[in-house]
């Protein structure tokens, strides 16, 4: 631990560090581009020069490690030189276009050049021009503003692992591209925008539409996948103008995916803001809350409570699904069901539905399975964890099932789910690297669950972990990839079929079979909604997708943004989403409807306020007091012993930009769908 | 003031009228004098370059419109007077798809004006625009722009004239 003295201030770091850093934990500012606390250091800008006593010139603080005894100045005069001549030349070419400058007002060179720069230009001679680069649907690009920190090159070959980015030419005439003209295909491309010092990289949906200091901040969680990622909801108004991210280590560091980003402009379009009720033409009419209430409670008067049945969709709070099975409870059906899709797994213990090594806990691991799992396109944050990983540690990945390039080297062992039983034989090349590894990790995907044998494949994957030393007593190597928001929380609540209630699927056949009379979808539209139209359907959510086709009455209810909920994600912890902007039209929220309703149905539930529906969200299951913590679940056998289908798996998502209600609406997705996938058309 | 307070120099004031004379003494001297009425609205008084008055969005020469929606009109209103939106225009340049100005809640205090960086939103010489009803004093960009069009000989001059302490 090496001491050294920080404009007078004596600080002891560790040796690993460099000036900067150290400067950083003194509490002494250093400007900087180049540098960036998650990437490799480059050096290149010259910002973050520093005097260092016995060095005759000026040092990149960056790069430079601490050493014992060093003096450091940060605010000397030679330092002010030397920040006043590198921002001097930095703006020799960068173009003075800050008012059109989408960067203006969160942009690094114009802080900093208010902060250390000049007041005017010495510089008299043409700037130069760089040429516009096309990095498709989400990145608008102003070449001209570039200052080379070479951020974004080292964002995509080391944070994505697919180098797509770099630098061509030297001095003056270097330029960041794609070397030929190619669309950025990462799914984490729009961190680029976030790292950009300057106004190079800007986003294309949010192009000219505001300015940052117009913009009201709501701290929020994501839910189009199941990592839970931290982000902040800017909006004006009405309207949410975008989505950032905000800094959680322990779950999405400070990235978040493209869909997470810019999927918001489908929160505009085919919004449900007023109840409706589909009348004799056959066609669904705008009516009242009361009328759509004293409907249902018509049609309900006469239906005994076992042809009732409830599905909840991958984006529904805990407060809502709560409520909903309190409902169901009072009306005497035990056929509800979070797991839309029909799969039958989620009914064992804690331990079976979760990613019990936790996200952070993968960087720790030094074996990694994959079994029919593609996260690249389930979890895109994990699979950055899992990349960090192989770039410090060299982490070996295997895997079974269909491949995609993940951004790092993946030895494929086939797709065939009959590797996990010869692997439990110890009869696979594999298993002599299972056996010596000391933390090993396996990844099971929702597509190698969500099949028939589900449980069994859940069953085999159990005696592969407790075999080759996956659990442990202060590690848990036994993962389960979850893909839905909602669904742990669900799995949490049991929001499965209770004492011979149906799951999903039997509820979509008994509703065709017409054993099931009155089904109420929760937001689940990733359902054959083919099979519900002899029922009486009653679709509570906030688009008109799949869903609201065949509903008799519907109630809208809330986005993401638009209520206080609380999400449990796939590693089991407890988050809260904060309103951000107010419902459109009467639309409510969820869980709200759904109390109002069971008061028309004369069985009020026993809660009205939000402190009360989150006293009973803990009375139901107590984890939903921790939040933002994680509980540690405890290992007991879990699945069912059977034969395993043959059937290679298929991954659960077929199309990264378009998986639910919301991304299916947007247009900056169904651009994605169109560029980057190479689709005609949006496969809905 | 001990003057007045002399008795019988008050009775000499009161008697001979001297507070009259000198009032009337006053009015015969500016019945001589250059008249400065001016006939409202027929004639009118000078304005100073700066003068803050109604405001306008100008237009380069060629036809476009100056203001390029980067909000710092909007940001620095001290009333909060001005709304703007902005899109994309079709041919990929930055320009407002809405930019009104509440001119009941306008200070004339030409902050606007100070802080656009290409002389689009100005404050130009009419101060006669008084209406009969609130609704006509919410601007919006196309009357702004009608402003700008109808009073730009005026407002380049002043520009011109103004260069120097710019």
């Amino acid at each position: 631990m090496p001491k050294l003295v920080i404009d007078d201030k004596e600080i002891e770091v560790p040796d690993d560090m460099t000036v900067l850093q150290a400067a950083a934990e003194a509490g002494i500012e250093i400007p900087v581009f180049c540098y960036h606390p998650k990437l490799s250091i480059a050096g290149n800008c010259r910002m973050c020069l520093v005097e260092v006593k016995n060095t005759p010139k000026p040092v990149a603080s960056c790069a430079m490690p601490v050493c014992e005894g060093m003096v450091v100045h940060t605010n000397s005069a030679m330092v002010k030189k030397a920040r006043k001549g590198v921002l001097e030349f930095l703006l020799i070419n960068h173009p003075l276009d800050c008012p059109i400058c989408d960067q203006g007002g969160e942009c690094d060179l114009q802080d900093i050049t208010m902060a250390y720069g000049r007041s005017s230009s010495r510089f008299d001679l043409n700037k130069r021009a760089v040429p516009d680069k096309e990095f498709g649907p989400l990145i608008e690009t102003a070449m001209n503003r570039c200052i080379q920190c070479t951020r974004c090159v080292r964002f995509s070959s080391e944070i994505v692992g697919i180098p797509e980015l770099g630098a061509m030419g030297r001095g003056e005439d270097m330029e960041i591209g794609t070397y030929v003209q190619k669309t950025v295909t990462s799914e984490l491309s729009g961190n680029m925008i976030d790292i950009c010092p300057v106004g190079a990289l800007t986003s294309k949906p949010y192009s000219f539409k505001g300015r940052s200091w117009e913009l009201a901040h709501t701290p929020s969680i994501d839910v189009f996948d199941a990592v839970g990622s931290a982000i902040r909801v800017d909006t004006r108004g009405r309207e949410v103008m975008r989505i950032l991210p905000r800094q959680n280590d322990e779950i999405n560091e400070t990235w978040i995916s493209d869909k997470t980003r810019f999927a918001y402009d489908g929160l505009k379009y085919q919004r449900l803001d007023q109840p409706y009720a589909r009348r004799e033409d056959g066609l669904l009419h705008p009516v009242g809350w009361n009328e759509a209430f004293s409907l249902i409670a018509d049609r309900l008067q006469h239906v005994p409570g076992d042809h009732i049945a409830a599905l909840a969709g991958d984006m529904v709070d805990a407060e809502a699904m709560v409520a909903l099975k309190d409902l169901m409870t009072s009306l005497g059906s035990p056929h509800v069901d979070c797991r839309q899709e029909g799969s039958s797994v989620g009914m064992g213990p804690r331990c079976s539905y979760l990613f019990n090594t936790t996200i952070a806990g993968i960087e720790q691991a030094d074996f990694c399975l994959l079994i029919g799992t593609n996260p690249r396109w389930e979890a895109p944050l994990i699979n950055a964890r899992i990349r960090k990983n192989y770039l410090f540690n060299n982490l070996p990945v295997a895997s079974i099932g269909p491949t995609y390039p993940l951004g790092y080297p993946v030895s494929d062992l086939g797709n065939d789910p009959l590797i996990l039983e010869k692997i439990l034989k110890g009869k696979h090349p594999i298993c002599s690297a299972l056996k010596t590894a000391k933390k090993p990790i396996l990844i099971l995907g929702q597509g190698a669950l969500r099949r028939d044998d589900g449980d069994v494949i859940l069953r085999l994957t159990q005696e592969i972990a407790d075999k080759y030393g996956f659990v442990q007593k202060v590690w848990n190597g036994f993962n389960v990839l979850q893909i839905a928001a909602s669904r742990v929380a669900g799995l949490d609540l049991s929001f499965v079929p209770g004492a011979k209630g149906y799951g999903a699927q039997k509820i979509l056949e008994g509703a065709k079979k017409k054993k099931i009379e009155v089904v109420y979808l929760l937001a689940a539209d990733e359902i054959d909604v083919r099979l519900l139209e002899s029922a009486f359907v009653i679709y509570q959510g906030h688009h008109g997708d799949r869903g609201a086709t065949v509903a008799d009455v519907i109630l809208p209810g809330c986005a993401y943004t638009e209520k206080e909920g609380t999400y449990v994600n796939t590693e089991g912890r407890v988050q809260k989403t904060l309103k951000a902007t107010p419902p459109p039209g009467e639309a409510k929220e969820d869980w709200k409807i759904i109390k109002a309703l069971s008061d028309k149905l004369g069985l009020s539930l026993p809660y009205a306020t939000p402190k009360e529906i989150q006293a009973r969200l803990v009375e139901v299951n107590p984890l939903f007091d921790e939040v933002d913590r994680i509980q540690p679940s405890f290992w007991k056998p879990f699945g069912r012993e059977g034969d395993v289908n043959p059937i290679p798996f298929e991954f659960a998502i077929q199309n990264f930009y378009m998986t639910d209600s919301i991304s299916r609406h947007s247009r900056t997705m169904a651009k994605c769908v169109q560029q980057i996938l190479g689709w005609e058309k949006a496969h809905v | 003031m001990k003057m007045t307070s002399h008795p019988l120099l008050k009775v000499f004031k009161t008697f001979f009228l001297v507070d009259l004379l000198s009032g009337m003494y006053l009015t015969l001297k500016y019945m001589f004098r250059k008249k400065v009425t001016l006939m409202y609205p027929y004639e009118k008084g000078s304005l100073s370059v700066r003068f803050r008055g109604e405001h306008a969005l100008r237009r380069y020469p060629n036809g476009e419109e100056r203001c390029i929606a980067c909000k710092l009109c909007e940001a620095v209103c001290p009333s909060q007077a001005i709304t703007i939106e902005a899109e994309e225009r079709e041919d990929g340049s930055r320009r407002t798809t809405r930019y009104d100005i509440d001119m009941t809640k306008c200070i004339y205090c030409g902050l606007c004006e100070e802080a656009c960086p290409v002389d689009a939103i100005v404050e130009g010489p009419n101060f006669e625009f008084s209406t009969e009803t609130r609704e006509e004093l919410y601007y919006d960009k196309d009357k702004l722009l009608s402003n700008g069009d109808r009073w730009e000989v005026e407002i380049a001059e002043r520009l011109e004239r103004e260069a120097i302490g710019r």
